[in-house]
């Protein structure tokens, strides 16, 4: 939780657990170091974790929003922070500073069909949705959960994935940008599984987190099938060093990433999404 | 600075040979007491001692690119304009420990870091500074969180307010409607008055109780109406030369509507991305963060560090940075000053002083540069604004 008094100062958490998900991604899972009244955060909100003497790096929450007691952040080792907390290890002591930022509009979306849109590593943010959305099911209509991986070396909880396919009530649909032998499922970009997933275009909420370029494409696609602009949801990312609005880093036109994201209402953006360099 | 009372507002005169009084009753408050300075070849805010720490004499020339340091010929305390340096730097200083961390069974443990931070009296804020001011309050005070060591150092801070007898050669406060004379935000603000005849004195408004109870102990006398219609005076002959003018119109969508505009290109060409015109800014309030250890390994700390969304660094994230061409570097810097502060915080994040004009090594003005799309705007396609004008009312 946030020291409001001073939100600079990390709490300690202890690696619980180590999972490897794919070549290049892990999750971790923290447990407070002392005992705390919990950590409760909403779906799509991130948090600061540090690395004594290394540094610190906004990682999106992961884990489902019910348990309390633990908290998960799948990760990229592709920094020096994350490939620190790759090098603690199980065992090790992070800093945890959070949950900052705007939520997924779970409540919103209620008696609405879903559709969430995920590319690679984006798909953990949306995870917690999924989460919450399994267990409050009979509250929203259709869900599509339409996932497009680089190859199928990098698709993100492969297993969680399948267990879901099981289930009658969500439609789950798989995408690779290039396939390897032996794999059976589709082949492109995660924007062609649009056409064809189950929705009611008009009473629609869409949740998208991904590359820019692949947001970029998922929302035109989602508009040609008539999902409204104020209905599509989106999660940016940029430079982040305090995470609470004070050091500039993570401008976005007149928003603040940290704050007034990382989840945006697409319609509140769009005059600035896309532009280059903004 | 004092809770505000409407009632202390009768303006007295204060004679030069008493505002070393003035200082010492500060100090004896245990003040930390700064103020303008020579050094560095330029007025600069520093701690003052005595009254002879001022700049007494000198004044400055200022245009885009060039400060020079002049000898008036007169005794003036205050006859100068804006340095290089702004109040920011004790409000919100370059450099800060945000905490410390030692090793431990456990991992790491945050270690107990309090610092006394000592109050500050500053001697000399213009208005384009209280406004500023203003705007980091805003920034640092009033979002979801409080920036717990700028509210530390903010809220026992004594103001003395100068109204500006000359204005510099890149000054526009007038335009930004942020001075010359200060209306409000300080506990004394002075106007100085030099006669011909050898008298120098100042006229003292109150704007606080707490600065009335200082101002008990200085000798003073009521002004008299000729003496507060010469501060007038001053205050309107420094408004009316002003170096500069910004029209400020519409000024936030004229930005909107021109994220491309053939006129950031232009001044890709001539910025170097140096930076200069965030450290100066007294509004610019980025830091980027650095950890650090000794070389035992057992020790380490999270240092903030003034930071400008000039260099590359800035916008990086993996694969590289968003921001990679000096023009969008530009782009953001001016946009955020007068468009998206606006959105962000209510307020411009200008305040007119000029510094980004007088410190950039290219005399880049940021005045002109918006003319220059402004003007574009009103040539090329008279329709045009309007109708995009609408769109943007939409978005």
């Amino acid at each position: 939780m946030v020291d409001t008094a001073n939100p600079f100062i990390p709490t300690q958490y202890r690696i619980q657990k180590v999972l490897g998900e794919t070549y290049d991604t892990f999750t971790v899972e923290l447990v407070p170091l002392q005992d705390n009244d919990g950590f409760s955060f909403l779906p799509g909100q991130f948090n600061m974790l540090y690395v004594f003497g290394v540094g610190e790096a906004p990682i999106s929450l992961c884990s489902d929003p019910a348990i309390e007691t633990s908290i998960k952040h799948t990760i990229r080792a592709v920094g020096t922070v994350t490939s620190a907390i790759q090098r603690l290890g199980r065992g090790g002591v992070v800093g945890v500073r959070g949950p900052f930022g705007t939520h997924w509009p779970l409540d919103d979306a209620k008696g609405n069909d879903v559709v969430i849109v995920a590319g690679g590593i984006g798909l953990a943010p949306l995870r917690p949705a999924l989460y919450q959305i399994f267990a409050h099911r009979e509250k929203y209509g259709r869900i599509a959960l339409l996932f497009g991986a680089r190859t199928p070396h990098d698709i993100l909880y492969k297993h969680e994935l399948e267990r879901w396919r099981g289930r009658f009530d969500v439609e789950i649909k798989v995408t690779v940008d290039s396939a390897i032998n032996g794999w059976r499922g589709n082949v492109g970009v995660v924007t062609t599984l649009i056409p064809g997933a189950q929705f009611d275009p008009l009473n629609t909420i869409a949740m998208i987190c991904g590359p820019e370029v692949m947001m970029r494409f998922t929302i035109k696609e989602l508009q040609n099938r008539g999902v409204k602009t104020e209905n599509i949801y989106i999660s940016m990312e940029r430079n982040m060093k305090c995470g609470v609005g004070f050091c500039g880093h993570c401008q976005f036109g007149p928003t603040f990433v940290c704050k007034d994201g990382p989840i945006f209402r697409f319609d509140r953006i769009n005059t600035i999404f896309g532009k280059r360099e903004i | 600075m004092g809770k505000n009372n409407k009632n202390t507002t009768e303006k007295v005169i204060l004679k030069h040979d008493h505002f070393q009084t003035l200082i010492d009753l500060l100090k004896e408050r245990e003040y930390r007491i700064v103020g303008p300075t020579l050094g560095e070849g330029a007025i600069v805010y520093d701690d003052l001692n005595t009254v002879d720490d001022l700049p007494i004499g000198w004044t400055d020339d200022q245009d885009g690119g060039v400060y020079r340091l002049k000898k008036r010929n007169d005794r003036a305390f205050f006859g100068y304009t804006v340095g290089p340096h702004s109040w920011k730097k004790f409000l919100f200083p370059s450099q800060l420990r945000l905490w410390k961390a030692r090793r431990d069974e456990n991992g790491f443990h945050i270690e107990n870091d309090k610092n006394e931070i000592r109050k500050f009296a500053f001697i000399g804020v213009r208005s384009c500074d209280l406004h500023a001011i203003s705007v980091q309050d805003t920034v640092f005070m009033h979002g979801i969180y409080s920036e717990p060591n700028y509210k530390a150092r903010r809220e026992h801070t004594f103001i003395l307010a100068v109204n500006c007898g000359m204005a510099g050669g890149t000054c526009f406060c007038a335009s930004m409607s942020t001075g010359p004379e200060a209306t409000s935000g300080f506990d004394l603000a002075l106007t100085e008055i030099l006669q011909e005849k050898g008298e120098h004195y100042f006229v003292v408004e109150t704007g606080t109780e707490l600065g009335a109870e200082i101002l008990l102990n200085v000798p003073h006398r009521e002004a008299k109406k000729e003496e507060i219609h010469a501060a007038e005076t001053i205050i309107k002959n420094t408004s009316q030369s002003m170096g500069r003018t910004m029209e400020t119109k519409d000024i936030k969508d004229l930005l909107y509507r021109n994220y491309e505009h053939p006129r950031w290109d232009d001044v890709a060409k001539r910025c170097l991305t140096c930076a200069n015109c965030t450290m100066v800014c007294p509004t610019c309030f980025c830091t980027t963060v650095e950890d650090v250890t000794d070389l035992t390994g057992e020790h380490a700390e999270r240092w903030r560090k003034w930071d400008s969304c000039f260099t590359m660094d800035f916008s990086f994230i993996h694969g590289g940075s968003i921001r990679a061409s000096a023009k969008s570097r530009y782009r953001q810097w001016m946009t955020h000053k007068l468009a998206t502060w606006i959105d962000q915080f209510g307020t411009s994040g200008c305040v007119g002083c000029g510094r980004c004009i007088t410190w950039c090594p290219v005399a880049i003005d940021i005045t002109e540069e918006t003319r220059e799309i402004r003007k574009s705007e009103q040539t090329h396609s008279p329709n045009n604004s309007i109708k995009e004008g609408n769109n943007n009312e939409n978005a």
